[in-house]
């Protein structure tokens, strides 16, 4: 097959279910992460019910990343994992947490304090995760041979904890946004009042991150201040400020959808830097994703399922959230 | 402190601790899902009220137990990175394609369908609620084919080639590693054992309040349900599981060695061993109780058939005989007491002491939890008896594990067990609490405080004038 590359494929489904993740199962985290922030009662019981019907749909990406990975890219899969043992054992015990609340809190009002606690922090917790995972996947794991070579502590750096909370305030940004979208009265102008110092603390994260990737070890400055990376160096951190600025304003506009989907573009435009920071490679600066490449008797078999199976689930899941579209209140959808 | 312990024990008692948790989960959803399918298609069919109050008490129990088979699910699918980082390099190419199709067939359409069949059926109309439903429980199936044709590819691996680099890639065709020998074998029997297990739950939580209300019409229909279903069931789960067993002598004899007991051949004719201690330093099962000549007659199906023992494979290939052993007997004896029980329904049918047998009742509370004992001392058996190898005869265990530090794997196999055991077992007594409480005429959906709910998830909007 002359002129298709089966990995490179691959590799834009797999950036694409890591995609899909961030932004459907980023904002039910984030809603975890500002529940504190909600007065107990009807508006924490009305933030809970904005995404208990799609919240596990969400999460299935998560899954869909993990095991495309595997399939598709085995050695990254078992270098990757290792390296990240700490943070990611962490990641699925929080969700463990974050998961149960989600039926426990109403089964047991005499402990509802404790499955709220247990939401919010199972949330932070693995949102944290995620981020330090992102973080130390950027600066480099040590690879010998097969397998990784370094100890389970080296993912904690400063760099890696910075994209940890940078993360956690994406997270909670989105899902002030989904709450100003689906929600109204009180808990919304919560939302409201939440989504304004989010939306600064982002943008400096985003400076941060950006700022600091280019000097960790690796090929990063050259791929980002070299040519032709430079064609996009400049027009991102532009369309960054003209976003950022868009999404100031909407969180006091009448369009309840834009705050939602402003962040959105801002995690779409933080995703592309990334994707040049490490493409070609999957462990990056150790593995490409063609040395890692599953064969092609996987890829394929895998591709005609993908390629079959993904638009159908994108459609029932479109149905899904259509079913429960519109503002919910205490007692559910309306 | 940690350092005294080997890191693949480790990462195998974490693999051990959390796949079992996770499977009582599935063993219950997969069966109770259908449940709920058939319940409703009941109550569209008929319009009997009955039918629509049972789905709504069993849905509150559903969703919780489907959380926790989610998130302990999701635990398991990154396990194998994490602990088994050699495995899933070099098998990675094989199994990893068969997971994928899981989650794209399956995960997605049980996660998918499920919001709408917790919380729709006020948007989406009687017929598309039902479609929900259904999607759910074809999807807790289809999950079943797949995981369960990966662990049977690993038990019984075909239809693959070995990479310049060690890699296992997969040959020309796909459906010979899908199909593999056990694989047929595996998903029968662990299907039916999904099936078996609910229906000792729901026989069990009718009989619980049966006792206390022979008249409660909710608890009747769900007893009589739950039997009809063991007294038909348990039989045909017996002749599966000993054609699985003829599978496995015939590809992996010495597991079977391992659960029959046998160390030493017997070429004119094996006893079958009931009961003994199996001693593996003596290489012999001590004050054994044996039926002479039956084992070779249900294996080989000939009283004299020669069969061979542990003494004909290399003692580094002996899986731990005690713990298959056991395993596997425990497992048999609850299938033939489930059988017993459907036998002792069928006869309170035929005298009509179905609902008011308080024998038959109490012995089938005794056995509502069996099903999770049987299903979990299945996979031991299945699991420990291929021990040495993961991959059969092919990858051994201790080389397929990641390169990780004995306090990493101790630690958060630490972290496992006592989460596993405060939030599974907070879950479980939640589900025990919904349980003790009689169907009711009327059923809700949700306690009082579920908002979202509250507005009725229920497919029936007129219950009332209608006996509990
Ligand atoms: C015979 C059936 C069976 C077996 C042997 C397993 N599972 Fe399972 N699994 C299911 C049957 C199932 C299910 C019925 O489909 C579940 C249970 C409850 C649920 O939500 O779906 C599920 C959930 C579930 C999920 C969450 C899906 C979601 O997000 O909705 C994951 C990631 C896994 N499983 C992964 C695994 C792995 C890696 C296993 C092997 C080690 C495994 N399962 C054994
Ligand atoms: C849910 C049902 C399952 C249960 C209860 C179960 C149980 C077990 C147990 C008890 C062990 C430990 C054996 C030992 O260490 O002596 C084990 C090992 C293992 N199982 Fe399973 N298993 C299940 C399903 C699966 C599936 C579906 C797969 C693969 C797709 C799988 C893959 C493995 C692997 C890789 C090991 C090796 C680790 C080890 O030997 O400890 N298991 N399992
Ligand atoms: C009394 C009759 C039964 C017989 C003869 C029987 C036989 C077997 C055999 C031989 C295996 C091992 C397969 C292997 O070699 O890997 C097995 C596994 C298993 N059994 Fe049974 N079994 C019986 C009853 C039950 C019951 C009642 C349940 C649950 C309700 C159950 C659940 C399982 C499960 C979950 C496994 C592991 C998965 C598999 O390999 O199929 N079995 N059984």
């Amino acid at each position: 097959m002359i002129g298709f590359d089966l990995t490179l494929a691959w590799a834009a489904i797999i950036a694409f279910a890591v995609a899909a993740y961030v932004v459907m199962d980023g904002f039910d985290l984030g809603i975890g992460i500002l529940f504190p922030g909600f007065r107990v009662g009807g508006e924490r019981d009305m933030a809970m019910n904005s995404i208990a019907p799609v919240w596990d749909g969400n999460e299935t990406w998560l899954v869909l990343g993990g095991g495309g990975l595997m399939a598709a890219f085995p050695l990254a899969y078992a270098i990757i994992l290792p390296a990240l043992y700490a943070p990611l054992t962490a990641m699925l015990l929080g969700l463990v947490f974050r998961g149960v609340a989600f039926e426990f809190r109403w089964r047991d009002p005499g402990h509802r304090a404790f499955w709220d606690a247990a939401f919010c922090g199972g949330s932070l917790v693995a949102t944290l995760a995620q981020g330090i995972t992102l973080g130390a996947l950027l600066q480099g794991i040590e690879v010998g041979g097969r397998a990784y070579a370094g100890g389970w502590w080296d993912w904690l750096t400063p760099f890696s904890l910075l994209t940890g909370v940078s993360l956690a305030i994406g997270y909670a940004l989105l899902g002030a946004g989904w709450l100003i979208w689906k929600t109204e009265g009180a808990l919304q102008a919560d939302a409201r009042r939440f989504a304004r110092p989010l939306c600064l603390a982002l943008l400096v994260a985003i400076a941060a991150v950006s700022a600091y990737t280019p000097f960790l070890e690796g090929k990063y400055h050259e791929r980002w201040f070299g040519y032709p990376g430079l064609f996009v160096t400049i027009p991102v951190p532009l369309l960054v400020a003209v976003g950022a600025l868009l999404l100031w304003r909407s969180i006091g506009g009448r369009r309840d959808g834009m705050p939602f989907l402003l962040t959105l573009g801002l995690f779409g435009l933080s995703m592309l830097g990334l994707a040049i920071s490490i493409y070609p490679d999957v462990v990056p600066g150790r593995v490409t994703i063609w040395e890692a490449a599953a064969p092609e008797r996987s890829q394929l078999f895998m591709l005609v399922g993908a390629v079959v199976l993904v638009p159908i689930i994108l459609g029932y899941t479109s149905w899904a959230y259509w079913v429960f579209r519109g503002k919910v209140d205490e007692a559910g959808y309306h | 402190m940690l350092d005294a312990f080997d890191p693949v024990v480790l990462a195998r008692i974490q693999f051990a601790f959390t796949v079992s948790f996770h499977f009582i989960f599935p063993s219950f959803s997969i069966g109770l899902a259908s449940y709920l399918m058939v319940l409703e298609a009941l109550w569209l069919k008929t319009g009997n009220a009955i039918y629509a109050n049972l789905y709504r008490y069993w849905l509150k129990i559903f969703a919780i137990a489907f959380a926790m088979g989610v998130v302990s699910g999701i635990v398991m699918s990154y396990q194998f990175g994490t602990n088994w980082s050699v495995f899933s390099d070099k098998a990675g190419a094989v199994i990893g394609p068969l997971m994928a199709y899981e989650v794209l067939t399956a995960f997605f359409l049980e996660a998918g369908f499920l919001g709408v069949m917790l919380f729709g059926i006020n948007k989406v109309g009687k017929g598309l609620h039902f479609a929900a439903t259904c999607a759910v429980a074809i999807g807790t199936f289809i999950s079943a084919f797949w995981i369960l044709s990966a662990n049977s590819w690993m038990q019984t691996p075909v239809g693959y080639e070995i990479a310049a680099n060690g890699q296992f890639v997969p040959g020309p065709s796909w459906a010979a590693i899908i199909f593999n020998p056990s694989f047929p074998y595996r998903l029968v029997h662990t299907v039916i054992a999904a099936y078996l297990t609910t229906a000792l739950v729901v026989g069990g939580v009718g009989a619980w309040h049966l006792l206390r209300d022979s008249a409660n019409r909710g608890a009747r229909t769900m007893f009589s349900m739950a039997m009809w279903m063991a007294a038909l069931v348990a039989p045909i789960q017996i002749l599966a599981g000993d054609m699985h067993g003829l599978n496995t002598l015939e590809h992996q004899p010495a597991k079977v060695m391992a659960m029959e007991g046998h160390y030493q051949s017997h070429p004119h004719g094996a006893p079958l061993i009931l009961f003994g201690i199996p001693n593996s330093a003596e290489q012999r099962v001590d004050m054994a109780v044996e039926l002479p000549k039956m084992s070779s007659l249900i294996l080989k199906h000939d009283p004299d058939a020669p069969l061979a023992g542990l003494d004909t494979v290399p003692a580094d290939e002996h899986p731990p005989v005690g713990i298959v052993f056991w395993s596997f007997r425990i497992m048999v004896g609850i299938g033939f007491a489930i059988f017993a029980l459907g036998l002792l329904s069928l006869v309170a049918r035929v005298r009509g002491r179905l609902y008011d047998w308080p024998l038959l009742h109490r012995l089938a509370i005794l056995l509502g939890p069996a099903g999770f004992v049987a299903v979990i001392a299945g996979w031991v058996t299945t699991e420990v008896g291929r021990q040495p190898y993961v991959v059969y005869g092919l990858l051994r265990t201790v080389d397929a594990a990641s390169p990780l530090a004995a306090p990493a794997v101790g630690a958060s196999l630490l972290a496992f067990i006592i989460v596993y055991f405060a939030v599974f077992g907070v879950g479980v007594w939640y589900i025990l609490k919904l349980m003790a409480k009689p169907p009711q005429r009327g059923e809700s959906a949700e306690p009082a405080a579920g908002p979202i709910r509250s507005a009725g998830i229920t497919p029936a909007p007129a219950v009332e004038g209608e006996r509990p």
